[in-house]
């Protein structure tokens, strides 16, 4: 089905970059290097070690240059596919199908952006369409919130449904040393904060700030030769269902059904094994909508599921045990930065907010306005 | 393009006060936005005018600082394709899914051409 194998490729090293609000003048490259070096170091490898380079960035028009140029290396193989906030999940399933085939040995997948320092306007700006911009939609976020609206109309989920998801991502952020956020939160506040496009506030969407990470990936072989535990890729899936949001077919169902599907196919596991679950959490809805498609609740009942604390901590499911995009960073395309808690809890590495006895984690990547979904699964040693 | 370009042509509709979409005909599938082949297909398109009709399927009140609150809504044309909207005449927050909802031009300006609009349908 995807031409992968399981398990035959692993990630050894993650690491972020500075995250929240960057130095004056620092650059997106110079956090997407900043990381790689950390990562580097996390795994003993050589920069010279690195022969495969992945990355997508909205303020470079050719990110793979970007960052080879400055990292003063001409790899084997690089790829820049820029699919939104799920591109690093594929650059995981490319990166493995290089290795695979020995177009590389030793992949890189990076990101940076400085989108709280530079404005998100002038990070990432918005493409005209005549179809939809004379209606002046909030883009991203009012994309989501006609997604939310058609969720609350055919299943009963509620303001306080969502208001939960934000709650949980911020008592998870409370444990993360660098999470941006460093105060409680309650439904009220939620509820009560400045309406952006309804029924989503303030607090219904991710936070903009600067922020980046790197992995690095290489064989399942070498990799145990290595000082960190591989976070052995399991499974990969990937779907595409649209670019803007009046052309989705269902606002209820997303591709994660699809993208989740071929990743558990892959893996031979199902939601039933994962121990905890990272998913890109840039408006509430996408938590409530990608635990129903990821097979966690059945369809239209998320909000139940995530009900009276069901994904804080000590509840059914740890997800985003990160804080998420809303409460930790988010800095633009936050894809990376999902997979690297998926990796640290499959290593047992998530400090206080480690989840116990954790060999399988899932890191699911959202793009565009629910536009590209992209499943990884990342398995312990005891997992392959 | 030889031809006018798609989004030309549904301007043009537009212009004369109608809502244009397309149909793929290989299938009859109602088609929008205007394109130069059907999507899935890849057959030729055929042009229609819609009755006009439609239902909303999702509804948003977006809050942008210093303007009174809009609404966006998405909308389902009985002819089975679906369109990004605004319904006029009525509060952004009485906006529900399920009404039914009738099209008219908002009136081109120098900057923008004729677009699409909805009202609520009277007795729906």
């Amino acid at each position: 089905m995807s031409g992968l194998t399981r398990g035959s490729v692993a990630v050894v090293g993650a690491a972020e970059s500075d995250l929240g609000q960057v130095a004056p003048g620092t650059t997106p490259v110079d956090l997407m290097a900043q990381a790689t070096r950390r990562a580097l170091d996390d795994c003993g490898l050589k920069l010279s070690d690195i022969d495969g380079v992945f990355t997508n960035a909205s303020q470079l028009r050719m990110p793979t240059l970007s960052l080879c140029e400055y990292l003063g290396i001409a790899p084997r193989y690089q790829d820049g596919t820029g699919i939104g906030g799920s591109s690093f999940m594929t650059h995981v399933q490319h990166a493995m199908l290089a290795i695979e085939h020995g177009l590389c040995e030793v992949a890189l997948v990076a990101y940076g952006s400085t989108q709280r320092t530079v404005s998100r306007a002038a990070a990432s700006p918005r493409e005209f369409n005549p179809y939809e911009s004379p209606y002046k939609p909030f883009l991203p976020a009012s994309a989501y919130a006609l997604a939310a609206s058609r969720h609350m109309h055919q299943f009963g989920t509620t303001r306080e449904h969502l208001a939960e998801v934000a709650v949980a991502a911020r008592q998870w952020a409370l444990m993360n040393p660098v999470a941006w956020e460093k105060e409680p939160l309650s439904i009220e506040q939620v509820l009560g904060a400045r309406m952006v496009s309804y029924p989503l506030t303030v607090r219904d969407c991710c936070l903009v700030t600067d922020g980046g990470g790197a992995i690095i990936l290489t064989s399942a072989a070498r990799a145990r030769t290595l000082r960190q535990k591989p976070a052995f890729v399991l499974g990969v899936g990937e779907h595409l269902s649209h670019m803007s949001i009046s052309s989705m077919p269902d606002l209820t169902v997303t591709g994660a059904a699809r993208s989740g599907a071929i990743a558990y196919a892959m893996a031979g596991l199902s939601a039933k094994d994962v121990n905890t679950a990272q998913v890109y959490d840039a408006f509430t809805i996408n938590t409530i909508l990608f635990l129903e498609d990821l097979g966690f609740c059945p369809k239209g009942e998320g909000g139940r599921f995530i009900a009276g604390g069901g994904i804080a901590p000590g509840g059914v499911l740890p997800v985003n045990t990160s804080g998420g995009g809303l409460s930790y960073c988010h800095p633009g395309m936050y894809g990376l930065l999902v997979l690297i808690e998926a990796i640290r809890q499959v290593r047992g590495d998530a400090g206080a907010r480690q989840v116990q006895g954790c060999d399988v984690a899932l890191a699911h990547g959202n793009g565009g306005v629910l536009s590209s979904q992209v499943t990884v699964l990342f398995g312990s040693e005891a997992t392959v | 393009m030889s031809t006018a370009s798609p989004n030309a042509t549904y301007a043009a509709h537009c212009a004369k006060g109608e809502l244009a979409y397309q149909v793929d005909t290989s299938t009859g599938a109602a088609v929008f936005y205007p394109r130069v082949i059907a999507p899935g297909t890849g057959a030729p398109l055929e042009w229609r005018v819609s009755a006009g009709l439609g239902t909303v399927y999702a509804t948003t009140v977006v809050h942008t600082r210093g303007e009174p609150p809009h609404n966006v809504v998405l909308i389902d044309m009985d002819e089975g394709f679906r369109l990004m909207s605004r319904v006029e005449e009525i509060d952004p927050m009485a906006v529900q899914i399920g009404m039914r909802v009738r099209v008219r031009m908002h009136p081109a300006t120098e900057a923008q051409p004729a677009y699409p609009v909805f009202t609520v349908e009277a007795g729906a």
